[in-house]
């Protein structure tokens, strides 16, 4: 494949993904941190946000598994998952965070449980989409090609 | 971004490259914040709490300023929201020592609460940040703080 049918793919892939609101314009502000000096920025902290999100999916599961459910401690992994998600410009994770800690406030147990099951869905989806665009963005690179920037608004 | 206090924003340096202590517990907002303040030319030290943040500012009982004095941190910037000591209580803490009041502290957090924000200028933070960090809020912040 040529690096411009590879550029075209990479945009055909990775514009609905904003429009869908998986991810919003903080992951354009990661992406115009990555340079010749860091050109595997976003990478590898995205990889940093895999890792720090299934300790706290573990955690969050663990919690909600107790007898005596500890809000405090499940809203503080939250805020932790919603601050991540939040930095990285997963926008349909942090939404299901915000959610997820009015829930522990109310100490709805269900409810808690119900965005939990949504968290994952959402943190499952991203993460497929986000090892996908990076996949595309480093066989472009490996061709000799540029990133193609994004070039719409929000 | 709140407006800055007008106390003076005047970084002492030796050295052309500020000095930055950036403090977070996150550590996906430790490693943007790093790179959005090299990326302005910024030397960056981080911690990952209040404590850890003394200990490196030499304000710990101990006494002993792990960065040996050669670099000197001249802008400390801190999430808001942290176990244990909140970025607030830092904020009290290096404004209450004789050694390192005069460097600017600015706080970062996701939430935008009035009454919180006022409370850390009252306290003397230079800036409040809301979070995610944006190359922009950097920009704007090295820039005053250079002049």
């Amino acid at each position: 494949m040529e690096v411009d049918q590879m550029q075209r793919q990479y945009l055909d892939y990775t514009k609905p993904l904003f429009l869908e609101g998986f991810l919003d314009g903080q992951f354009l502000q990661l992406q115009q941190l990555q340079d010749e000096n860091n050109p595997d920025f976003v990478a590898e902290v995205v990889s940093l946000f895999f890792e720090d999100s299934e300790r706290l999916l573990n955690d969050l599961t663990f919690s909600l598994e107790q007898k005596s459910i500890d809000f405090k401690k499940i809203d503080a992994h939250v805020h932790q998952l919603k601050g991540s998600s939040s930095s990285i410009g997963a926008q349909r994770v942090k939404n299901c965070c915000i959610a997820f800690r009015n829930f522990c406030e109310e100490q709805n147990i269900d409810a808690c449980l119900s965005c939990l099951q949504q968290v994952k869905q959402e943190y499952c989806h991203v993460k497929n989409k986000l090892e996908t665009l990076i996949r595309l963005e480093q066989q472009i690179v490996a061709a000799g090609g540029s990133i193609p920037t994004m070039e719409f608004s929000f | 971004m709140a407006a800055p206090s007008s106390s003076n924003w005047v970084m002492e340096s030796a050295h052309d490259v500020p000095h930055v202590l950036a403090v977070d517990d996150n550590l996906i907002d430790r490693k943007l914040v790093e790179k959005l303040l090299r990326n302005s030319s910024c030397k960056v030290t981080t911690a990952e709490n209040g404590p850890r943040a003394l200990e490196l500012l030499g304000l710990t009982s101990g006494g002993q300023n792990s960065m040996n004095g050669r670099s000197k941190v001249n802008l400390v910037i801190t999430d808001y929201c942290m176990p244990g000591m909140t970025g607030y209580e830092l904020l009290k803490k290096i404004k209450e020592s004789s050694v390192m009041k005069e460097v600017p502290v600015v706080i970062m957090s996701s939430e935008n609460i009035p009454t919180r924000i006022n409370k850390c200028l009252e306290e003397g933070a230079q800036m409040f940040i809301l979070k995610p960090l944006k190359q922009s809020d950097v920009k704007k912040l090295t820039c005053q703080l250079m002049n």
